[in-house]
């Protein structure tokens, strides 16, 4: 049975729908009204604020800390900067990826890891022989998402101690949000403007109230997680136990995913010396990737006249979807599967992630995403898109 | 005299003039459009009327851009951004209200507080609506259908429109020959029985129009509002960020990607006529630019009086044009406020006020401020649609402080007095408003920093529609289709050769709809004519 986080008695009080599930065995909200619309539009329009507490997150302290973590993780982080945060994933020996999250550079020898997945094991197996500390700051830290246009101007209006303006797209900086010792980083999974804020689990409700209270005026909204999933597949997100599945999960290794697969390809140096699965990623290389995650635009029109057919008005879903749809190429040939789909309100396109094999990944490729209407299963164009779908500029701009 | 030779010159840069540009230059045409203000957008306008306070200073929400629209003009990417309204409140003057939100059970609690049984059948109402709103689609994305052509093409689609018709079932098509037909007021009591639900909900039949609740013809509008649930939009009515004029922005800076040029702050004064026909337009400044066909994004009134002008002529075609209905009806009024007004009947801040407050308590209410307008005066007590776009979109305001729009029906044009009289009677119009809001809300004036009021006369004096007429030209049944702007010239070409109309005086009307724009390009590019 989840338990209650550590805002559990502020989202409970506001949460009128009682629309809750299990991340991490922590009760998240779904929804705080019946629908997320409003939430979803917070975070376009104004501000949502998310508990993202249920995240797993670990300290990594320690002279060899920078070291350990450039022998794990695909990207070299040791080459970043105290005070910067970077996107990467990890892999097995064999080069299949075990899970993605960031690794925030708090001092030189200071690391925090946030992970999907429960991590410690691995962090002890990859760094035996290292001089580190690894902590499970799991459930010692409370994090809070704020996320959407506004949330600078909140921040600015609720933080001392720190310069706002200057905390740069993937930067991280300590400050102080009323009484209580923060760390924000310039981080979220929404990909727009937006800020992830950290702070001790006893100062989780002082936190949550001072920035509801900066953020009144800027229109802040407590947001739950079905509007979550509508934006991170609008920024072309890919979700661990959705979209891929953990290598060290899976029964059949076909199940397993590499970076190259995933898209991660960018974080990969195989120049820079060894780390775990470099061999394996540089001998897919060579040889090519099997599947290749893309993003797909499903035919509205095409959609529309399936519908008409059924002499009906077109309707999906209304939140995102994770049930997988088999994707076909032209000749009925099954070559993939839509992981993540989702109406997006902004963009007025029924947008998917998909994993195709090798040779329909190439921009523009028309593929069929099955589609069922009145119990039949029928075909509907879609289009290779690569993600992010959307992608404003706030999110990086200065 | 510029040597610059364009395929196709639009007058005026409003929503439509930009969509028909964009589409234009799509299809690889050099376009020009040209805007006589400082801005684009025309009446899809954002201002900073009041230091910090940015309002959609005339049309407000967005009901019908075609999501077609959006996604050929990519324009999530130029900054388009749309939220839905969450709630229509209608306040009663006794301090209870009604609720109409996303929530249908919550919905359906609050209508019945007014009658148990229009809370049962209000939902089951939506469902038809949305069929019924079936046959407005095709007729609304396509040009309007020629039941006189003889045009083997055009009889084809006649007959496939036929057949959608017929397909949707013979009940079907007798609730839409009602629709058609009927006054808002009477076809919701077939359906419900509580006036104070049926007068909020009769109101989306007369706006913008110089019709009242009772008058035959004003149900067919409502169909439009259930239009959005069946195109994909799958919510009505929505407030875009920045206010309407960022819609304009945004189609401006897809247009101009596309290889459109548009000039600001250069009115044409007339069109440049070579033997009977457009040859381009002559600039306030005695510039000449030619181009093979002009598109007026202007009202027909103004297209043919102005931009042509009568001297061009023929007699019957000057008097068709005048024909046809322009007469304002409406205004508006924009607040800057220092605070949240507190509405009597829901103090407490909620979700509610992201959405329309309609003043609309009942059919009587809403009749007798009609009677005020046919005689020549504006409402003393109006009907108002208001928002308070600050709420949901935080950024038109300084933080804390807040946006409210008023839309005011009825505010003729043509008062007792005169139009001309407007100046004189602006003010008293404003206070006619704010008080009748007071009575609803009654901390408004305490917080008012600043106040708007645009008069159907202001709106022709700034933004060009003539006689204020939101829609360029009435949305009455006698003027839509094959009739608008007149019969024989529905398709966006006009009897002056070369002269073409693109904006919402054609097939399928106003609104910030884009259709006009769009058919428009596409008709001219199917006949070759660009």
């Amino acid at each position: 049975m989840p338990i209650p986080s550590p805002f559990h008695e502020r989202t409970q009080a506001l949460c009128s729908s009682y629309r809750w599930k299990d991340w991490s065995g922590y009760c998240a909200v779904c929804s705080f009204d019946v629908s997320h619309e409003r939430e979803y539009f917070a975070f376009r329009q104004s501000a949502g604020l998310l508990d993202v507490s249920p995240l797993y997150k670990y300290e990594v302290t320690g002279p060899d800390a920078a070291a350990l973590l450039a022998r794990m993780m695909v990207r070299d982080v040791s080459q970043l900067k105290v005070g910067r945060v970077a996107y990467t994933c990890w892999c097995d020996d064999g080069g299949k990826v075990i899970d993605d999250g960031t690794v925030a550079r708090l001092a030189s020898d200071h690391f925090r890891v946030t992970a999907a997945d429960p991590t410690l094991h691995w962090l002890q197996a990859a760094g035996r022989g290292f001089d580190v500390t690894v902590e499970d700051s799991s459930t010692r830290l409370a994090a809070l998402a704020l996320q959407g246009p506004t949330s600078r101007a909140i921040l600015r209006a609720a933080v001392t101690g720190a310069d706002l303006d200057a905390l740069k797209f993937f930067g991280v900086t300590r400050a102080t949000v009323g009484t209580v010792p923060v760390w924000i980083s310039r981080t979220g999974y929404t990909g727009d403007l937006g800020y992830e804020v950290w702070c001790e689990r006893g100062d989780a409700l002082a936190l949550w109230d001072a920035l509801i209270e900066a953020g009144r005026p800027h229109g802040i909204e407590p947001a739950g997680l079905d509007a979550l999933d509508v934006t991170r597949i609008e920024a072309g997100f890919i979700l661990l136990g959705v979209d891929y599945f953990s290598a060290k999960k899976v029964v059949l290794a076909s199940r397993k995913s590499t970076p190259l697969e995933l898209g991660f390809g960018w974080m990969v140096d195989l120049e820079r010396g060894r780390f775990i699965g470099r061999d394996a990623i540089a001998a897919e290389k060579e040889r090519g990737s099997v599947w290749q995650l893309v993003g797909l635009e499903v035919s509205w029109e095409e959609l529309e006249a399936l519908y008409e057919s059924f002499n009906l008005p077109p309707s999906l879903p209304a939140t995102a979807r994770r049930d997988a749809l088999p994707v076909y190429n032209d000749e009925g040939l099954q070559v993939g599967q839509a992981t993540s789909h989702t109406w997006s309100p902004l963009l007025k396109k029924y947008l998917a992630i998909a994993s195709v094999h090798r040779g329909y990944e190439a921009k523009g490729t028309k593929l069929q995403i099955e589609h069922t209407v009145e119990y039949e299963r029928r075909k509907v164009t879609a289009t290779v898109a690569p993600p992010p779908f959307y992608d404003p500029e706030r999110k990086r701009k200065p | 005299m510029t040597g610059t030779k364009y395929d196709a010159i639009v007058v005026g840069a409003g929503h439509n003039g930009l969509v028909c540009a964009a589409y234009l230059a799509k299809a690889g045409r050099k376009v020009l459009v040209l805007e006589r203000r400082h801005q684009v957008g025309g009446a899809t306008t954002s201002e900073e009327i009041h230091p910090g306070f940015t309002f959609s200073c005339c049309s407000y929400v967005v009901s019908l851009l075609r999501p077609w629209i959006i996604r050929d003009l990519d324009l999530p990417r130029y900054g388009y951004e749309i939220l839905p309204l969450e709630a229509t409140v209608t306040p009663f003057p006794d301090g209870r209200c009604l609720v109409r939100d996303s929530d249908p059970e919550r919905t359906r609690r609050s209508i019945a507080k007014l009658s148990p049984r229009d809370a049962e059948v209000y939902k089951r109402f939506g469902q038809e609506m949305a069929e019924l709103g079936r046959l407005i689609k095709p007729l609304i994305d396509d040009v309007a259908p020629d039941p006189l052509s003889r045009d083997p093409r055009e009889l084809l689609r006649l007959g496939r429109l036929g057949k959608h018709l017929r397909g949707q079932g013979d009940e079907w098509l007798f609730a839409n020959a009602k629709i058609m037909t009927m006054s808002a007021v009477d076809f919701l009591s077939e359906w419900f029985e509580s006036e104070e639900l049926i007068a909020p909900m009769a109101v989306s039949g007369i706006i913008g129009t110089f019709l009242g609740i009772r008058s035959p013809g004003t149900a067919y509008v409502l169909l439009h509002h259930y239009m959005g649930e069946i195109d994909g939009s799958f919510r009505a009515w929505g407030l875009p960020k920045g206010g309407t004029g960022a819609i304009a922005n945004a189609m401006a800076r897809s247009a101009r990607d596309l290889g459109v040029e548009i000039r600001t702050e250069a009115p044409v004064a007339h069109l440049l006529m070579e033997k009977g026909k457009a040859a381009g337009v002559v600039l306030g400044n005695g510039d000449e630019i030619r181009a093979q066909v002009v598109i007026s994004g202007l009202d027909p009134h103004r297209t043919f009086l102005k931009l042509v002008g009568e001297e061009h002529l023929e007699p019957e075609l000057a008097q068709q044009v005048k024909r046809f209905k322009m007469r304002g009806s409406s205004g508006k009024v924009n607040l800057a406020l220092d605070a949240l007004p507190r509405l009597a009947c829901l103090p407490e801040y909620g979700p509610h006020l992201q959405g329309g407050i309609t003043i609309a308590p009942s059919i009587d209410y809403l009749e007798r401020a009609y009677d005020d307008a046919k005689y020549g005066a504006f409402s003393r007590k109006p009907f108002m649609d208001v928002l308070i776009p600050s709420l949901t979109d935080p950024t038109v305001a300084p933080p804390g402080k807040h946006t409210m729009s008023i839309f005011v029906q009825y505010a003729p044009y043509h008062l007792k007095e005169g139009a001309a009289d407007w100046p004189n009677q602006r003010e008293a119009f404003g206070d006619a408003v704010i008080d009748t809001l007071s009575e609803y809300m009654p901390d408004l004036k305490d917080h008012i920093l600043h106040r708007q009021v645009l008069t159907p006369w202001d709106l022709e004096q700034i933004y060009g529609l003539t006689e204020g007429n939101i829609f360029h030209g009435e949305l009455s049944l006698e003027q839509l289709a094959f009739l608008r702007p007149m019969a024989g010239w529905s398709r966006y070409q006009t009897p002056v050769k070369n002269l073409w109309m693109c904006a919402s005086g054609t097939h399928p009307g106003g609104g910030i709809m884009g259709v006009p724009g769009a058919l428009c390009a596409r008709t001219l590019l199917g006949k070759r004519a660009v």
